[in-house]
């Protein structure tokens, strides 16, 4: 099992993610800087939260077109797992792996708590731990986390089940006040075709220890470097 | 040659900042804004003296990089001016 961390200048969670591999891994992923146009071998690449190039244009744009994710893009191709986290879900849309965009939150403020969020199916390499039925506790810290496709592009991810999940109450009810940023449909992560590229915007890699405030996120790294084994 | 591209979003798209300056300008006391969409305006020169292929070279930067299509349009215009 290999997986690569990369690093975009203006990346700040890609130490979180590495230690809650490692964690559940036991071994330390590869930490990849964003102007090196050749990745090592992956089974999983991990795009980590924070602000890349500052944001600058739109968040994730300047990033989707660094020399790495052309290697990136083309081995989600191929099938190799990519999980966007955050500021790597807007990379994710930017570069067209997923479809959509993640706007500015419609109170326009940037939010930083723990909300609940529900798996919409927990038969997929990342949620296969997770209960289909009950909330999820996992932290949010972003502006531009307000997912938004046209209706037509809802009504088809719905369909083809690429929702991965959705922003809920602490009873796993899905209301528009458990939504925090305005995303349609309540969308915080969201899948490709092979379910196996997944942008979402809390952070799972924040709550993988009691001691972090809740480790809810960690079932979903077993869940991943399980599967990948 | 100097391009001005504007970057606007779409209709339909919802603008929570154009929103927050229409309702700022109320409270100044400016009457008669009945909405306010916010968009982008970036100024491009480049070496190219060709309008046509300039152009060219527009469509590819807006499309690739400086409007994201799934919310944005966009339009630019070319000259010195």
């Amino acid at each position: 099992m290999r997986a690569s961390v990369i690093v975009f200048p203006g990346s700040n969670c890609d130490r979180d993610v590495a230690v809650a591999l490692e964690a559940v891994m036991g071994k330390a992923p590869r930490m990849v800087w964003h102007g090196d146009s050749k990745l090592p071998d992956s089974d999983l690449i991990v795009l980590p939260g924070g602000f890349s190039y500052g944001d600058y244009l739109r968040s994730g744009a300047m990033a989707a077109h660094s020399p790495v994710m052309r290697a990136v893009a083309a081995k989600a191709r191929q099938g190799t797992a990519v999980l966007g986290i955050c500021n790597g879900f807007q990379v994710l849309t930017e570069i067209g792996l997923l479809p959509g965009t993640l706007m500015r939150n419609a109170s326009l403020k940037f939010i930083c708590k723990d909300v609940h969020v529900r798996a919409a199916r927990t038969d997929t390499l990342y949620a296969k731990l997770y209960p289909a039925d009950r909330a999820i506790r996992l932290p949010i810290a972003h502006k531009d986390g307000n997912y938004f496709a046209d209706e037509e592009t809802l009504d088809r991810l719905e369909g083809e089940g690429r929702v991965a999940f959705r922003y809920c109450g602490p009873d796993a009810e899905i209301t528009p006040e458990a939504n925090p940023n305005g995303s349609r449909r309540n969308i915080a992560g969201l899948y490709d075709e092979s379910r196996r590229v997944l942008g979402l915007m809390p952070h799972p890699e924040r709550m993988i220890e009691k001691d972090l405030g809740g480790s809810d996120g960690r079932p979903f790294f077993e869940s991943l470097i399980n599967g990948l084994q | 040659m100097k391009a001005r591209v504007t970057v606007t979003l779409k209709n339909g798209v919802l603008d929570p900042q154009g929103k927050a300056i229409a309702n700022a300008l109320g409270s100044l006391g400016i009457e008669g804004v009945s909405d306010v969409r916010q968009g982008k305006f970036i100024e491009v020169e480049l070496n190219e003296t060709d309008p046509a292929r300039a152009r060219a070279a527009l469509e590819r930067m807006c499309k690739e990089l400086l409007a994201n299509p799934v919310i944005e349009n966009y339009r630019y215009e070319l000259g010195d001016a």
